[in-house]
């Protein structure tokens, strides 16, 4: 099924999860899906619909008041999925790691697959990191077509 | 002989068996235009394939038991819609067929307890009350102005419709722009979650469900464009033309109109759809058939 690897190499929704960061890598991740970047014309959209969603980009550390909306979101995303952490923040909690109320990194609360650092990431580093998920992707792909 | 063959056999089913495909080969031109109007690259034309093909291969995470039958309805509802129009049949019949479709799209939406799926539900309620009324008054002008609801009647008709009944023609633009799913009137769920209710009637359809409404809302576009052709039967090339016209339109006004609220969309097509519609009516009535 080498059909299906490449449709779904080629149409990666997005749904963009905020638990809590400061909304600098936000801003970064919209940046990454304006014109300027056009994250359109690789099929990439922004859908906010998990159920609808192959990609999840999460910012910010994981706290306790938010953990169980994230593995909410993680459990409604049907396979096959890939997660994305952007920001320092999510990748290991950053400069909250030892806050009472912060878990730490994202990867407490869901598995993640590729890990975006940066204070705030950049755009491009972003697109780097969805291009790193793809290749997850594809693998998971193939695994579920039992190539 | 073999050009009623053509004409009565050949080109319907010719039509049947791509208009899935010619919509949406629309909406990944619809995606390209839209791009650059907005000066970006934009996604390949085959992009809503890709999309398909990705939905369908995603693993099944249903709602509720009915959704899949549901979603299978609106498709084959659609698509019946188009096999009658393609064979030249009843126009009533056709479009309370496309009726049915869009109820099993809302009792689908109504089917979970997700409040952004029950308020879709609710506004694709709404747009149907501002369009389904449009659409049955342009079916009634053409039985004033050729005598019958068969679409078979409107071929062999001495003229073009669009000469005889314009302002039925000028009302399809909002028909045309609702049932895309466009700004102005995008209330009930956009292609794309630019909106406050995330998808609205479709967030609760994922995998290959989605996938089937997204089938079936590529075959509704190819329907209303098929419809719209009808207003120059005469010559399928200029009617096929007209209904690219107002396609064209429904794109600029997506780029260039904010969304107006289901107020504004029932007002705008029970005033100004209703007057002009009806005022065509009179005159056709009236001064007869010019």
């Amino acid at each position: 099924m080498k059909l299906m690897t490449t449709a779904r190499l080629k149409s990666p929704w997005v749904l963009h999860f905020d638990c809590g960061s400061c909304n600098g890598c936000d801003i970064e991740i919209l940046a990454a899906l304006t014109p300027k970047f056009d994250a359109e014309r690789f099929g990439i959209v922004n859908i906010g619909d998990p159920k609808q969603a192959d990609i999840l980009l999460v910012t910010g550390p994981a706290n306790h008041r938010n953990k169980e909306v994230l593995k909410n979101l993680y459990d409604q995303m049907p396979d096959p999925k890939a997660v994305i952490v952007v920001g320092t923040c999510g990748c290991t909690g950053g400069i909250f790691h030892n806050c009472p109320n912060v878990l730490g990194g994202v990867d407490n609360v869901i598995p993640v697959d590729v890990y975006v650092p940066g204070c705030a990431a950049r755009p491009e580093q972003i697109v780097d990191g969805v291009v790193l998920a793809l290749q997850k992707l594809a693998e998971m792909s193939e695994k579920m077509e039992g190539n | 002989m073999v050009n009623t063959l053509l004409t009565d056999y050949v080109l319907p089913l010719a039509f049947i068996i791509v208009a899935p495909l010619l919509g949406g080969l629309l909406v990944g031109l619809d995606r390209k235009i839209t791009a650059r109007m907005q000066s970006r690259m934009g996604p390949p034309i085959t992009q809503p394939f890709y999309d398909f093909i990705k939905l369908w291969g995603k693993a099944p995470f249903l709602s509720s038991r009915f959704q899949p039958m549901l979603a299978v309805g609106y498709f084959v509802f659609i698509f019946t819609a188009v096999i009658m129009l393609a064979f030249k049949q009843d126009l009533l019949l056709t479009l309370f067929t496309l009726t049915l479709a869009d109820v099993c799209l809302i009792v689908s939406a109504y089917n979970s307890k997700s409040p952004y799926s029950n308020l879709g539900g609710r506004r694709e309620l709404l747009s149907m009350l501002a369009y389904e009324p449009l659409m049955l008054l342009t079916a009634i002008s053409i039985q004033v102005v050729t005598g019958s609801f068969l679409v078979r009647d409107v071929f062999t008709y001495g003229k073009p419709l669009l000469l005889v009944i314009p302002a039925a023609y000028a009302v399809q633009q909002l028909v045309l722009i609702i049932d895309m799913k466009k700004s102005p009137f995008d209330v009930a769920g956009s292609g794309h979650a630019h909106q406050e209710l995330v998808r609205g009637v479709y967030t609760e359809f994922s995998g290959y469900t989605l996938a089937l409404v997204e089938l079936g809302h590529w075959t509704k576009i190819a329907f209303i464009m098929g419809l719209i052709s009808l207003f120059w039967a005469q010559n399928l090339l200029i009617g096929v033309g007209l209904s690219l016209l107002l396609w064209f339109i429904s794109i600029v006004a997506d780029n260039i109109y904010p969304r107006l609220n289901w107020e504004t969309m029932v007002r705008t097509s029970w005033t100004l759809g209703f007057i002009l519609i009806l005022a065509n009516f009179v005159v056709v009535t009236i001064l007869g058939v010019i």
